[in-house]
């Protein structure tokens, strides 16, 4: 079939302005596709990392343990232990499972943490407030402290609090001054502000505060263990997985972000549905294009085909001469609309360098070889259609035109 | 002499009901092999219907048509065209070379096109027979650049590409001036002699005709002469 290549080319290179033009077009198509690849699955990351890029990917919570209950030799409950409401759960062998995890694939950062509800006094004012213990080191393993940080440091030692920057102005605090905080436990302990954050959440602002880890034990109460263990995952996406397999290698309940976050996933697959029914709007424009030009190329040039089925081309051989030249312009259409996509996408900040009032392009996803691939199976199958016609020329009513 | 073809009691109709028309009414004739013949009658008498259907692109409605001693009547595409390819070359009016291909590349194609490529034995013959045609100075000249005679030769040396028995040629000078008209004739004469080509030349020429050993008038879609 060598032959039916060459002839394909030649007639793409006898109409060098129709072809370019032809090609031109298909590459605008590749380029619409790849660049609503490149800004839907930007768009993804970027509402992911700004919603969940700070939060815990998997999260492992101390459970309550079940009531104890006393049961008669008869089957009948004699009493029921209550729970103790005054007693926080704890994960007593956070020591031994956090390196465990540590070794999990994807996982990037474990922070076993003591967490619960305190009220922040400074003279007369109060405020309430939820504090996080947070090991120092590793302060920044899932909100990024050290990023926010806006005065002072995030380093956590004993007797120091981080806060954020609508508490401090709230309590009209500054670096350096010392408050009261009185934990749900009732224990209280003096504090001196070593650090102001502002993430830009006004909930975590307003209401969050950061110790070390041994003065949250100090104010729950808890000698030993931790309340949680946030751990942080290279790919977000991955979340079920790896909770799954942290859960076999645990066997603690290890709970994704995507539990509870339906509204997004469905907002994000909105989003994604919306980009596939674009990027098929632009392969079927592709499609169209190319079936189009072929078939007038067909009827321009029936004499021709007519006069070569007199000399003996049978019809798979026409048909392999018009399917050649929708694969080729399919080809050439994409690699030059992937190249144009590409280059257009180069003045974009990288995903992790997003600003504010720029699109968030993500040139990674441009799915540059799909967009090809796709486009030369659609220029294929739109040339079936005028090669078919093609082949059913009738020589003789040709060859008279 | 030995039969190259034979049609027998060929009738074709085109049409169907009131719109039928008649074109060939049991038309019966021989070739030999290597008979130079000319093919007269006046317009709508059949001549051209009868070469469409001697050079298997077209079917008769009914009747008998053999070549080679190959029943074609009974052949599917696919074989005619391996057989057309194979055994029979054809000269039009028009020339009807592909304009995108140079003089060569058009003589050549009756054979790249069976093998699927051009072999540089294809090209080898090709050349040979665009020299023999004169046209040794034009091998690489676009076809589309060609004068009206040169093209006509061009024609004729893509006919007999691949060696066949037969030539159907339909009015292969009805386009030129005399002089070209002669010489592409000539040539015909030529390889017809060397070669016992079998040639079938439709022509309202007289001139022409008379350059054929047979004259075979067609009236009324039947032989008649």
């Amino acid at each position: 079939m060598l032959y039916a290549l060459k002839i394909a080319t030649r007639y793409l290179t006898a109409s060098k302005a129709q072809t370019a033009l032809l090609v031109l077009g298909v590459a605008v198509g590749v380029f619409i596709f790849i660049f609503m690849s490149a800004l839907i699955g930007g768009l993804a990351e970027f509402i992911l990392s700004r919603t969940v890029g700070d939060i815990s990917h998997v999260t492992i919570t101390a459970e309550d343990r079940d009531p104890a209950i006393l049961i008669s030799p008869d089957g009948m409950i004699l009493a029921v232990i209550e729970r103790g409401r005054a007693r926080t759960a704890t994960l007593a062998e956070a020591a031994t499972f956090v390196p465990l995890i540590e070794t999990v694939p994807g996982v990037i950062a474990v922070s076993p943490q003591i967490t619960g509800a305190g009220f922040l006094t400074r003279g007369a004012q109060v405020a309430q407030v939820s504090v996080t213990g947070l090991e120092p080191g590793r302060e920044s393993a899932i909100l990024n402290l050290d990023g926010y940080m806006t005065q002072g440091s995030a380093r956590l030692g004993a007797g120091l609090i981080v806060l954020g920057e609508t508490l401090a102005d709230d309590l009209s605090l500054r670096l350096g001054q010392t408050l009261r905080l009185q934990s749900s436990s009732g224990v209280s302990a003096v504090l001196t502000l070593s650090g102001i954050y502002s993430t830009g959440n006004g909930m975590i602002d307003a209401s969050s505060t950061y110790v070390s880890l041994s003065t949250a034990r100090t104010l729950f109460a808890l000698p030993q263990g931790v309340t949680r263990i946030e751990i942080k995952l290279a790919d977000l996406n991955a979340a079920d997985a790896t909770a799954l397999r942290i859960r076999a290698l645990t066997g603690l309940d290890a709970v994704p972000w995507t539990d509870g976050a339906e509204q997004l996933m469905e907002a994000l697959n909105a989003q994604a549905q919306t980009g596939y029914f674009l990027k098929s709007f632009a392969l079927i424009t592709i499609v169209i294009g190319v079936a189009s030009a072929l078939l007038l190329s067909t009827y321009r040039r029936r004499p021709e085909i007519g006069i070569m089925r007199a000399m003996g081309a049978g019809r798979g051989f026409v048909i392999f001469v018009f399917v050649t030249q929708g694969a080729l312009i399919g080809l050439m259409g994409g690699l030059s609309g992937a190249a144009l996509g590409y280059l257009a996408l180069l003045p974009f900040p990288s995903r992790d360098a997003f600003e504010v009032g720029t699109l968030p392009m993500d040139i990674t996803q441009g799915s540059y070889g799909l967009a090809i691939t796709l486009t030369v199976i659609g220029a294929i199958l739109a040339s079936i259609l005028p090669a078919r016609a093609a082949a059913r020329v009738d020589p003789v009513t040709a060859i008279g035109q | 002499m030995t039969a190259l073809l034979e049609v027998s009691d060929l009738v074709k109709t085109f049409g169907t009901g009131e719109a039928e028309t008649r074109v060939l009414r049991g038309l019966s004739l021989t070739l030999d092999v290597g008979e130079m013949a000319a093919l007269l009658g006046p317009s709508g008498s059949g001549k051209s219907t009868l070469l469409t259907i001697l050079g298997t692109l077209m079917k008769p409605t009914s009747g008998r048509h053999a070549m080679l001693g190959q029943d074609l009547v009974a052949a599917n595409d696919r074989a005619l065209t391996e057989f057309r390819n194979l055994h029979i070359g054809f000269v039009f009016q028009f020339h009807n070379l592909l304009p995108d291909f140079t003089a060569l590349e058009n003589v050549v194609f009756p054979t790249a096109v069976r093998i699927g490529r051009e072999t540089p034995a294809a090209l080898q013959r090709g050349r040979e027979l665009l020299t023999r045609m004169g046209l040794e100075a034009r091998i690489d000249f676009p076809s589309a650049n060609l004068s009206g005679g040169q093209k006509q030769r061009v024609a004729v040396a893509r006919a007999l590409m691949n060696r066949p028995e037969l030539v159907l040629a339909d009015e292969p000078t009805g386009n030129l001036d005399r002089a070209s008209a002669m010489q592409v004739m000539d040539l015909i004469a030529e390889i017809n002699r060397d070669e016992g080509t079998t040639f079938l030349i439709s022509t309202h020429d007289e001139k022409i005709a008379g350059l054929c050993r047979r004259q075979i008038v067609v009236g009324d879609g039947v032989v008649t002469g």
